[in-house]
């Protein structure tokens, strides 16, 4: 029996010749912005790195209050490779939220969720979020000081929010106070309901961007611009960007091991110079030097709540600027870079403040 | 998609076969949509009432009970003797944090520990004498007012009284 007999078998059962079809016709748009193509793949291939590790942790973690920060303690110092492993989910963690940032802001700029691709937009908009819950739910899990005190304050964000919050607050930390329940919870969020999510959209996403293609910039639009195979030209550019990465995430976990930190204590006070993850510190910067009182409104809530409407704009984003308007599509673009360099500013200042 | 009515089914066909004359054929069609819209109204409850019974314990389920707690009006704080002068600790009251502090002068004061802003626990800074959240850099003096940061509220306060060597500290 030979290759192509297999393969023949196959083809009549599952159809995958088919697959093969999609995969040769697939091209990529060659131009000076190409290089914004890859980050997509990027956040996918560091997603499956997620995936793969924390499968791993799950052998050896246990959810509870008494027993989760122990349990990490004994991976990252019993079990071999456990740091490794630890390390590895930390950082592949934030490396993936970085580029998935790189490449929405890179679809924002190149107005890429124009016309057909809004849902693609709407749905990468859904795993930003999907993304930044699995980061907090997943920074709970370890059980120590730091994860404590920004679940307290990340929950009671959430209980700030007019009308819903109060309900929203319990459900999130399981009863009134973060406690071992709120772990048991968030456990559950990240391992089980946040996965399940995922899966669906990631797979949503992907084939909305299979069907539509790549998107040309429109500023190149009407030029003859050059196609590259998907398969292998692009692929294997894909290909060694993750090799890449996989070189870097072992580099960055055996250099800069991911602290444990001190078990949690709901009876102790926050510890000096406290900060959230970095994709957090422009929010927690903001909210440190929000004044207490805006007219007769507490400045928390507003601050709070300005960011969820921010939140909010984003999914809108395709059903405003549409093609044809050259001066809104600039009034997007600024947008865009005052929304960046706000980030990097107030995250700079976070880091030193 | 609007399915066709008996009528106008009757209508395409050009005639009615259920209809014994023309007269009865308003009466027939008037009856036959009362018992469609009849069973569709059975299908629509009975398809709300099923999807009420799932939700319904699933949205209590997943909203935390209510915890009963023996509310607590005074509790032991500490020692006199383990409390330096300018100083503080943070002890517990029910399942709550608060804070006990001896000023320089040697008078008692305690609070709750949970700071107004965002729900941190706060600390005793004895170089500044003031209580700080490291959270948000929030600041509260020595009557609990919140004089800098962004705390909207000052911290709840405590009585407090001492009984020989224990400090005993009560809901006002």
């Amino acid at each position: 029996m030979n290759a192509e007999t297999v393969r023949l078998w196959l083809d009549d059962r599952v159809g995958i010749g088919s697959i093969a079809a999609v995969a040769r016709k697939k091209e990529i748009p060659v131009h000076r912005h190409s290089i914004w193509y890859y980050f997509g793949g990027m956040t996918l291939f560091l997603f499956s790195v997620q995936v793969g590790t924390g499968i791993l942790l799950l052998l050896y973690y246990r959810p509870s209050a008494e027993t989760a920060f122990e349990s990490v303690q004994f991976i990252v110092t019993e079990v071999k490779f456990g740091w490794l492993i630890r390390s590895v989910h930390s950082w592949s963690a934030n490396l993936m939220i970085a580029t998935l940032f790189i490449h929405m802001f890179s679809v924002y700029f190149m107005s890429a969720y124009r016309r057909p691709r809004e849902m693609t937009w709407l749905s990468g908009v859904l795993l930003l979020f999907l993304a930044v819950g699995f980061g907090f739910s997943g920074y709970l899990l370890p059980w120590n000081k730091l994860a404590f005190f920004a679940t307290k304050v990340g929950t009671e964000i959430a209980g700030v929010i007019p009308v819903v919050g109060r309900p929203m607050l319990r459900f999130l930390r399981g009863g009134d106070d973060v406690t071992g329940a709120t772990l048991t919870r968030f456990f559950g969020f990240h391992v089980a309901v946040l996965p399940a999510i995922a899966t669906v959209i990631i797979g949503t996403h992907l084939a909305l961007v299979q069907m539509h293609g790549m998107s040309v910039p429109p500023g190149l639009a009407g030029q003859n611009i050059k196609k590259m195979k998907f398969f292998p030209n692009f692929f294997l550019r894909d290909l060694i960007g993750w090799v890449l990465a996989i070189g870097a995430l072992a580099a960055l976990a055996a250099l800069f091991p991911w602290e444990l930190g001190e078990k949690a204590d709901a009876f102790a006070s926050a510890p000096a110079g406290i900060r959230p993850e970095w994709y957090f510190l422009f929010m927690f910067q903001t909210l440190k030097l929000i004044p207490p009182k805006i007219l007769s409104f507490d400045g928390e809530v507003l601050g709070i709540l300005a960011f969820g409407v921010g939140g909010l704009m984003l999914f809108i984003v395709p059903f405003l600027d549409k093609p044809g308007k050259p001066r809104r599509k600039r009034v997007f673009t600024a947008i865009g870079v005052i929304v960046v360099l706000y980030i990097v500013a107030l995250t700079i200042i976070g880091y030193l403040g | 998609m609007k399915t066709p009515t008996h009528q106008e089914s009757v209508e395409h066909l050009g005639e009615c076969a259920q209809c014994p004359n023309s007269s009865s054929k308003a009466q027939v069609d008037l009856d036959d949509t009362g018992r469609r819209r009849f069973l569709n109204y059975l299908l629509g409850t009975g398809l709300g009432a099923t999807l009420i019974a799932i939700f319904y314990p699933i949205i209590r389920f997943i909203t935390p009970p209510q915890v009963i707690e023996a509310t607590q009006n005074s509790v032991t704080a500490g020692k006199v003797s383990e409390l330096a002068l300018n100083s503080g600790k943070i002890f517990k009251f029910g399942n709550k944090p608060g804070i006990l502090i001896r000023s320089a002068s040697g008078e008692f004061k305690a609070f709750s520990a949970v700071c107004t802003h965002l729900d941190c626990i706060v600390q005793y800074e004895p170089e500044k004498r003031q209580i700080w959240c490291a959270c948000h850099n929030g600041q509260y003096n020595l009557s609990g007012q919140n004089v800098g940061g962004p705390p909207p509220r000052p911290l709840e306060e405590y009585v407090v009284n001492t009984r020989g060597e224990e400090i005993v500290v009560s809901k006002a």
